[in-house]
């Protein structure tokens, strides 16, 4: 009978409009921002730059080898190295950078900056509530709001951020007590 | 919409036994770029006699990004997110072809597990292709939004599970050269498992809404008739050329990735016209369902990266090398040249929606203005594909 195939998809419309009032797999809209889906850990955004402990400067893990800022596909990323040095988590004098921009205007969220960072230093934020009144200035981030803190790092990625404190605390602790056994061997080996 | 004198002496006069009301006088129109039905910045210049088609000539290049000179002035890696935006539809597939072409040209093993997640991906990708596809058809044919949007409530639950494998929904960047960038976790396995034993429920649901529909049937059966000789000499790939029943499908014909270890069969058409195209998405997303299947049962703990290939510094040895995989709308292919330095000599893409996309003139000629939207919207193209 000519006209039951749109009967048939009627029959399917009302089903999944009455469906929707009782059944939690046909209705999924969320209102946002009133109600919010929770994001999930691997989700990623923009990079900043991590800090341990409180003051963004001593603390800054970056120790400006320019690495990223190659490797960044859309170029997104400046650099400037400073001219004195700091010491880094293990007590090592390292370089900073001077100056540390990221043009997330530019910036595609490809997170390969990330993957190629020697020092775990840049990591992908999941702040996306960024809008901005100014188009230039106001979409480059500096080096001061850049930083952000190993405790942000731990609330927003915690596997993935306890994964990095065991591998730095691992780093850390293969290079602190090798210079300890390893200067008195020598010396007791060159005695007996 | 513009009529315009100078190319009208170029066109050739209908013949008048076409029973034209104009008498022989074509109104040339310029459909595009911002025609609502036009699937991006697409542009067709027509020329109509009343409301018959008697020329096409497509215009495109408006989405130009110059895509295959940003790949060869950065590095391998770096051209990775770059093919995410190429088809954003199918991301992940985009990354399984470039991932494979630079594979072959340096020679690079893939792990067992990194296989099946692949695979895995680009079937996922598969359903929600099509089921999007099918939506913009129907959306094209007048039956707006609710075929839309129930295809994209099944698209959302996919695109949650590539969001919480790769950070992202759509620019997933997630495959590396010699495996994928991260483990899935067992929950996000039982996750996509459960989404895909669903998805068959949709899929019903889905025909009876529209396969069946008289007004469907009487809009597609018959419009755009392809031959399969024309589809062959045009390089038509994909569901396109499927429909014409021609049996060539990559994943069979190359049998690529651990694909030969799957039991699936290939949907073929008959007719080649634009029913026979809708429901070859139809099917081969049963199929898909079933392939997925397969992978969720065959799945074993693994590596997923093979830890030789080094991230930075990747200088794959001179030569050339061009990897194709099956996407969802056609032969996906990535051809490289290497001279030995960071970066690819020569990077060309074969995109599929592009190559498909030439015959349409073929397809439109004698046929009305509202079935152009149709056999356009049935070719299944994007034009991040198409104009690179």
């Amino acid at each position: 009978m000519i006209g039951s195939g749109i009967l048939k998809g009627m029959a399917v419309t009302a089903r999944n409009f009455v469906g929707s009032y009782f059944e939690k797999d046909r209705l999924i809209t969320v209102q946002y921002p009133e109600e919010r889906n929770p994001l999930p850990e691997n989700y990623r955004n923009f990079p900043f730059l991590i800090y341990d402990g409180d003051d963004p400067h001593a603390g800054l893990r970056c120790v400006a080898c320019k690495i990223c800022e190659k490797e960044c596909p859309p170029q997104c990323i400046y650099i400037v190295k400073s001219d004195d040095k700091k010491p880094d988590y293990m007590g090592k004098p390292q370089l900073y950078p001077k100056v540390f921009d990221i043009d997330i205007s530019v910036c595609m969220s490809c997170q390969i900056c990330v993957e190629v960072c020697p020092f775990e230093a840049i990591k992908m934020d999941k702040e996306f509530e960024l809008s901005k009144r100014e188009r230039f200035n106001h979409l480059l981030q500096r080096k001061e709001e850049l930083s952000k803190s190993n405790d942000y790092y731990h609330k927003i990625c915690p596997t993935d951020a306890a994964e990095v404190d065991a591998k730095l605390a691992e780093a850390a602790a293969k290079k602190k007590p090798a210079p300890a056994p390893s200067a008195p061997t020598p010396v007791s080996a060159a005695v007996s | 919409m513009s009529a315009t004198v100078q190319t009208l002496e170029a066109m050739e006069r209908p013949p008048v036994s076409m029973g034209s009301r104009l008498e022989g006088e074509l109104l040339e129109v310029s459909m595009g770029p911002q025609h609502p039905s036009t699937h991006g910045v697409f542009r067709m210049n027509v020329a109509l006699d009343g409301e018959i088609v008697r020329k096409l000539k497509p215009v495109f290049g408006y989405l130009h990004r110059n895509h295959e000179k940003i790949g060869e002035n950065t590095s391998y890696l770096g051209s990775m997110p770059y093919t995410d935006r190429l088809d954003y539809f199918c991301s992940m597939t985009n990354n399984w072809a470039y991932a494979l072409s630079v594979e072959k040209l340096a020679g690079i093993q893939v792990p067992e597990r990194a296989e099946y997640l692949r695979i895995i991906l680009a079937e996922l990708t598969r359903l929600q292709n099509h089921a999007s596809l099918l939506g913009f058809l129907l959306n094209d044919m007048g039956a707006w939004g609710t075929p839309l949007m129930y295809a994209f409530r099944e698209r959302e639950k996919i695109l949650d599970l590539f969001e919480s494998l790769s950070g992202s929904r759509m620019m997933c960047d997630y495959m590396r050269f010699g495996g994928c960038r991260v483990d899935a976790s067992d929950d996000w396995l039982v996750g996509a498992k459960k989404i895909v034993d669903r998805f068959p429920k949709f899929l019903d649901e889905f025909e009876e809404l529209i396969l069946g529909n008289e007004i469907v049937i009487g809009r597609t059966q018959n419009v755009g008739k392809v031959s399969a000789e024309l589809a062959i000499n045009a390089g038509v790939t994909g569901p396109m050329l499927r429909a014409c029943g021609v049996n060539y499908d990559l994943r069979k014909v190359d049998g690529y990735g651990y694909y030969p270890h799957f039991k699936f069969r290939i949907p073929l058409g008959e007719h080649g016209d634009t029913y026979d195209r809708l429901m070859m998405r139809a099917l081969e997303m049963r199929e898909s369902v079933s392939i997925l299947q397969q992978a969720f049962a065959q799945i074993q703990p693994g590596p997923v990266l093979n830890p030789k290939v080094k991230i930075r510094a990747f200088r794959p040895p001179i030569g050339e090398a061009y990897g194709r995989i099956e996407g969802p709308k056609g032969e996906l292919g990535f051809y490289l040249i290497s001279d030995g330095g960071p970066n690819p000599y020569r990077y060309r893409v074969r995109p599929p929606s592009f190559i498909n996309l030439t015959i349409l003139e073929d397809m439109c000629l004698g046929h009305t203005v509202a079935d152009v939207m149709v056999i356009l919207g049935s070719v299944d193209i994007v034009m991040g594909e198409v104009d690179r």
